[in-house]
């Protein structure tokens, strides 16, 4: 993977980049795919904090718990028949009782699914080596490209500094 | 706060990477309680529960005491932290991850009790529904079937709830440290970076754990309730306990919470970020909730000793002018008239006031939870199932076992994570970002032009 990036040292300056690089002279090319940006905390004030802001992810926790809720509740009524139990003549399968624990696994779902959609759309824990600087840790802003042409790295740098980069790498 | 995100990287991950010889000593002295009450576990698990004081008819004391007393410590944290989150709350952010923790510990010792009340507690699995050569199987209609189930959905959401605003503070360590502590940080930081997805991500997931804990919270203290109100108990029968319940959950979580914020602020010197303001606020919750649980007490007795029914007014008596009076009145001191005048004076409502109101509040709730079981166990409804409960040397050992266990959890957590979330903190303190389009109204108003400050904590 080769990347050239700016440090920037407040969100200003890198949203200028970002809206630099979206927009981009002729003679240099970027994909938006291509346009890495890390920070060490959430800009969603700034555009460049809202990149895939997009997700479904509360309408797939409801429907984890919904399927969670339906699967405890056939677990729970399966099982009382088949290990049916002595009730004096009421029902085997009582609705209140096994109400408390669908309910708990409706929650317990909804949390599981929660989870496991972070994880993915997140994508964490990742194998690959990505982009990454330990500078964002001190507070910087990165804002880069991954594997941009060779003809456009010159382009690029010198956008990435006349947005503010208190530092632009190339790497490798 | 004043305080450069340089310098709240430096405060705040100081104790993780230096190691003083106090917390060593800590470590030892809670080291060696725990280490007396495992003696004593081992002691009653290979001669049986008789070695403890309980007897016919009174078979739950010490051990669901603190089972009921360490769920209800567990509201602390998960619940006080989802309310504040969701109400947006800008005070929150060096309270929340100290009241999380709270949560897990208290869950996991809590949940304990119950297994050792087994007897043979190397058989808890059988409480797990999995098929099995035995042709048994959990009974669903039990509340404490229920328990097992609410219990294993708080931890889990609890633990989850804790994990996810750590996440990136791991990775500020993992990029801060070297060595070891680096290859530990580097994997449980899950190779976070810190891309806006990811962010948006972990938002939406909190904000979804959020609405998704508190019914999980009030449902667990509601069951735990249930497993007394469940039976034809005198005085446990009774409609008011799920409500009154998570009352007094929530009402010793949160003197847990200040008492635990007060010894981190001193111990590790965080007197800058766990200010006056936190225990003013978290004060006036106290307040509220002693003023509540007073009320629940007071329906409660009020309701029985106008009902008259002679087996509860047995149980009634003996908690008001009986052998259990002076547990019952110094439960009322210590969560009632002690705490109400630290707590409502403005003046006394400072960091110590607090977290006196708190002590009293911690030794007055697990009383409350020792008097809710005994009292009805020994005043069953005939006189000749009368009894009588003195604990042994096993169960107070292993009480003050629970409490050690609960601080050594927490002072070890506090080496290996930020107690405070960082980045939380840093976005509370940064200042709100007038839009281009917004500037141009507030020009014409200059006291809007600038930031008001209104995100900072202090």
């Amino acid at each position: 993977m080769t990347a050239i990036y700016g440090l920037y040292p407040d969100p200003g300056s890198a949203e200028r980049a970002f809206q630099s690089l979206r927009r981009p002279p002729d003679g240099v090319d970027v994909s938006d795919n291509d346009i890495v940006i890390l920070s060490s905390e959430p800009f969603e004030e700034y555009e460049f904090g809202r990149r895939g802001h997009r997700t479904v992810m509360p309408w797939l926790a409801a429907l984890g718990g919904l399927a969670g809720g339906l699967l405890g509740f056939l677990f729970v009524s399966y099982t009382q028949r088949a290990y049916p139990l002595p009730t004096g003549g009421m029902k085997i399968v009582s609705l209140w009782p096994d109400g408390v624990i669908t309910y708990e696994l409706i929650m317990l779902s909804a949390i599981l699914t929660t989870l496991v959609t972070l994880l993915i759309t997140a994508r964490s824990p990742r194998r690959s080596r990505k982009l990454y600087d330990p500078q964002v840790s001190e507070g910087k802003i990165l804002v880069g490209v991954v594997n941009p042409a060779e003809a456009s790295s010159a382009g690029l740098e010198r956008m990435l500094r006349d947005a503010g980069a208190s530092s632009v790498v190339s790497c490798p | 706060m004043n305080k450069t995100p340089e310098q709240m990287n430096e405060d705040l991950l100081r104790p993780v990477f230096h190691t003083t010889w106090r917390f060593w000593a800590t470590v030892g002295v809670l080291l060696s309680v725990i280490a007396a009450a495992g003696l004593a576990l081992s002691y009653q698990v290979w001669n049986g529960i008789g070695v403890w004081g309980i007897d016919r008819p009174a078979f739950w004391a010490f051990d669901i005491t603190n089972f009921v007393f360490w769920i209800g410590i567990s509201h602390a944290g998960t619940l006080i932290s989802a309310i504040l989150r969701l109400a947006n709350a800008t005070w929150r952010r060096p309270v929340t991850r100290c009241a999380e923790v709270i949560t897990l510990w208290a869950l996991m010792i809590g949940g304990m009790f119950p297994i050792i009340h087994l007897g043979r507690p190397w058989l808890f699995f059988w409480l797990a529904p999995y098929p099995n050569e035995r042709g048994i199987w959990p009974q669903f209609r039990s509340p404490l079937m229920w328990d097992f189930f609410a219990i294993s959905t708080y931890i889990t959401g609890s633990a989850i709830f804790l994990l996810y605003p750590i996440i990136p503070d791991w990775a500020l360590v993992r990029d801060k440290s070297s060595g070891w502590r680096k290859k530990f940080y580097t994997v449980v930081s899950l190779g976070w970076r810190g891309t806006p997805k990811q962010w948006n991500r972990l938002e939406m997931a909190m904000k979804i754990m959020a609405v998704v804990i508190i019914p999980v919270a009030v449902s667990v203290h509601s069951i735990v309730s249930w497993d007394f109100a469940m039976a034809p108990v005198p005085m446990w029968h009774s409609t008011i306990f799920a409500p009154y319940f998570v009352c007094g959950a929530i009402f010793s979580g949160i003197a847990a919470l200040i008492i635990a914020m007060a010894i981190i602020r001193k111990a590790l010197g965080l007197e800058d970020y766990m200010k006056r303001l936190h225990f003013e606020n978290l004060g006036k919750l106290l307040l509220v909730m002693s003023l509540l649980w007073f009320y629940f007490i007071v329906s409660e007795r009020l309701t029985t000793w106008y009902g008259n029914e002679p087996s509860e007014m047995a149980v009634f008596w003996s908690t008001q002018i009986g052998s259990f009076s002076p547990l019952f009145w110094t439960m009322v001191c210590c969560n009632f008239l002690i705490p109400v005048p630290l707590l409502a004076i403005k003046k006394l409502r400072t960091i110590t006031g607090t977290v006196i109101a708190s002590s009293t509040i911690i030794v007055g709730m697990w009383l409350e939870r020792f008097l809710i079981i005994v009292p009805s166990e020994t005043h069953k409804y005939l006189p000749y199932a009368y009894g009588s409960y003195r604990p042994t040397w096993v169960e107070i050992t292993i009480t003050a076992g629970t409490f050690a266990a609960m601080m050594l959890l927490y002072v070890l957590f506090a080496k290996f994570v930020p107690i405070i979330s960082i980045w939380e903190l840093k976005l509370g303190e940064r200042k709100p970002v007038v839009s281009p389009q917004l500037s141009v109204v507030a020009s014409d108003l200059p006291a809007l032009a600038e930031p008001t400050g209104l995100a900072t904590d202090s």
